[in-house]
């Protein structure tokens, strides 16, 4: 992730290239993109631009459509909860409002998301930690996940 | 010989601890196949050891009872197979999920699959429709369309190319079918998208999986690869001279591109806008060419449908709603998963009998059926025939069949005012009454809320919380804006008292 400018271009043309001959490739790059560096920054707005033949507004029009492009480095970790209805039901808002409360408890540089329902919607609540998925969370599980960031 | 359990590698099994069961039953060197759910979800990890006398369960298991397992000495749940809850099912989607291994695509053949694919390309494209329309199939989206009438308008639309479209995005609230089925059994879809393009004409197909769903992503893209090996996907498919590529698309996280036409936006690689109809996508949809979209579970119905005939499929179910239906418990439910039956089930067995009532222990008070756009119903109304025809007579939809359970702490205020809000922070923006009459309604029902527990002229926010409803349901372009006062008016009606003023 510390590439340099240079080689992030090179990278991310890299990325444009290798999915230029599909149909509607701009959501597939820029997936890559965020797994490859982790957040899409402007310079990669317009290496993606050049490199599918797109405006540079269009490709930041998407990226800035979708929850899941972000045009900011991510903290060192980040845990979603759901507030979808059906968590809300056992109690995933209070849960979800204490952890933003306590963000800085769990770790140095931790991110708390919300997210709309993750499909796990009996065994609520319901999120992620780190990206894996968990049911039945509480402040107290969240802890003993989150264990090693402290 | 070594003994052989079934583990769960379904998302919610595994979000509650079943690969750290699996990875204990193969130190203790038994030999562990991984399936889907069986949906008896809160039992997961529900695992399951082969015997003479069928595969036994043990629910809830951890990596401590491993040993137990295997000596036979833990509590078992007996054979899966005959537990009530399961036995009293119609599983006719479901019936190979949790019992094979989903990447095994010579456990799908030896439990009935590619039986649709085979008839079906022995039949004329006309003739499938016809089996299909025939069956009474409804799409499992929400909106409930013919698929048979929807395919004979892609079939009899003209075009050198066209495609099939599949909606995985499964956004609501509630529910998890979609993600279960392609989890636990993907080669169903792969036949049933396959059977689709026979079908309409198409030569190239999408799927559309939201990004929540990794393991699915994972599930499908296996299974498209081995069906691609194996003859089932690419060109002249089991010599019948059909072609047809399946791709794999990954969503970005944005509610809306489960509609259809915004998903078909975000296929082709822009901002997941409502498209306006007409034209639909049965006449022009992917790259403006004629587009069959839908479901997961509609055309996971299709296999069995071409299999065993339409006629089989419509002897299910009543009224204009025939089949099954694939019912997901959810929320505050003792016994929540899945629960496929015949529609018609009413909505008081599925919550009480099944469900169990609720995991608090406490009693129902309310139970919001499909989805976030979908009503808030009372623990009196719950006798509604489970139909889309019955719940739209008593205020409601069945939309992707989501059922989500509420005890008596619920606020309906609350809950009202988080249906604002999810509108306003998921609507697509194309229009006015959706993106700015959300943002009013949340700030309507926080005044109301405010006046409730102190101060305040309730009656007048409530009058204009009535207006923006009615300006939202027939201003909107899509049902985001056009259905998000159902469950708001739903609140209303059945619960008036949450938003009274409380002495
Ligand atoms: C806001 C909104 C969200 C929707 N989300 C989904 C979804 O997640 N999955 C789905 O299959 N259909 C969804 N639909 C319905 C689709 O627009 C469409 O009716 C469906 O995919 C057609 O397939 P079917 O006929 O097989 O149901 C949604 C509709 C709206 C208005
Ligand atoms: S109703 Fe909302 S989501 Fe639908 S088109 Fe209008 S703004 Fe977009
Ligand atoms: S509502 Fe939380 S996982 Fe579905």
């Amino acid at each position: 992730m510390t590439a340099s400018t240079t080689d992030r271009a090179a990278l991310v043309s890299a990325i444009a290239a290798a999915h230029a001959a599909e149909r509607g490739p701009l959501l597939p790059v820029l997936h890559d993109v965020m797994a490859e560096l982790g957040h899409i920054a402007r310079e990669d707005v317009e290496t993606v631009a050049a490199a599918l033949n797109l405006s540079v507004a269009e490709v930041h029009g998407v990226v800035s459509f979708y929850r899941d492009f972000r045009t900011e480095p991510p903290a060192a970790h980040t845990v979603a909860l759901c507030r979808g209805e059906a968590c809300q039901a056992v109690g995933a808002q209070a849960l979800y409002d204490a952890t933003c409360a306590r963000a800085g408890s769990l770790g140095d540089d931790v991110e708390v998301e919300e997210v709309f329902c993750l499909g796990n919607c009996a065994l609520g609540p319901s999120g992620t930690v780190d990206g894996r998925l968990h049911g039945r969370l509480s402040a107290d599980r969240l802890d003993a996940l989150t264990r090693d960031w402290r | 010989m070594s003994a052989r359990v079934f583990v769960p590698a379904d998302a919610a099994a595994v979000s509650v601890g079943a690969d750290e069961v699996a990875a204990a039953f193969e130190s203790a060197g038994a030999q562990v196949v991984r399936t889907g759910s069986r949906g008896m979800l809160w039992m997961e990890p529900l695992v399951e050891l082969d015997t003479g006398a069928g595969r036994i369960g043990y629910a809830n298991t951890t990596p401590e009872d491993v040993a137990g397992v295997l000596s036979g000495a833990a509590p078992g749940i007996g054979v899966v197979d005959e537990h009530p809850w399961l036995a009293s099912q119609r599983r006719v989607t479901f019936r190979r999920v949790g019992v094979v291994d989903p990447a095994s695509i010579g456990d799908y053949e030896a439990h009935g699959g590619w039986a649709g694919l085979r008839r079906a390309l022995s039949l004329s494209p006309a003739e499938v429709v016809q089996e299909v329309t025939d069956s009474g199939l409804r799409g499992r989206g929400g909106a409930g369309f013919p698929a048979g009438r929807k395919w004979q308008t892609v079939l009899a639309t003209e075009s050198e190319q066209k495609f099939v479209a599949c909606n995985l995005d499964e956004g609501d609230s509630g529910t998890f079918a979609d993600r279960m089925v392609v989890e636990g059994d993907p080669f169903t879809l792969v036949e049933g998208m396959t059977i689709a393009a026979h079908a309409v004409g198409a030569s190239e197909g999408y799927v559309y999986v939201r990004s929540e769903y990794p393991h699915a992503v994972a599930a499908l893209g296996r299974a498209v690869d081995t069906a691609c090996t194996h003859g089932y996907l690419g060109r002249d498919i089991l010599g019948s001279g059909l072609d047809f590529d399946l791709h794999v698309r990954v969503g970005a996280g944005a509610y809306i591109c489960g509609e259809e036409s915004s998903m078909l936006e975000s296929l082709e690689g822009r901002r997941g806008e409502v498209r306006a109809r007409p034209p639909i996508p049965a006449v022009r949809g992917l790259w403006g060419r004629p587009t069959a979209v839908n479901n997961v579970l509609t055309l996971c119905a299709v296999p069995m449908i071409l299999a065993d005939g339409g006629a089989a499929y419509a002897s299910l179910g009543t009224g204009r709603s025939r089949g099954t239906q694939v019912f997901q418990l959810a929320g505050n439910v003792r016994h929540g998963g899945i629960v496929e039956l015949p529609f018609g089930v009413s909505l008081r067995e599925l919550v009480e009998e099944y469900g169990g009532g609720t995991l608090s222990g406490r009693p129902v008070r309310a139970v919001q059926v499909g989805g976030p756009l979908g009503a808030y119903l009372p623990a009196s109304g719950l006798d509604v025939p489970m139909d889309y025809e019955a719940l739209a007579g008593s205020g409601a939809m069945l939309g992707h069949g989501g059922v989500v359970v509420f005890d008596d702490t619920v606020d309906l205020a609350r809950m009202a005012r988080f249906a604002m809000e999810f509108c306003s922070l998921e609507s697509c923006g194309k229009c006015t009454p959706c993106r700015i009459g959300s943002v009013r309604g949340v700030e309507t029902i926080d005044r109301i809320i405010a006046a409730r527990d102190g101060q305040g002229d309730v009656p007048a926010d409530l009058a204009l919380l009535d207006d923006l409803c009615t300006t939202m349901t027939q201003g909107s372009l899509c049902a985001m804006g056009g259905l998000t006062p159902m469950p708001v008016r739903s609140a209303l009606r059945h619960f008036p008292e949450d938003f009274e003023a409380r002495r």
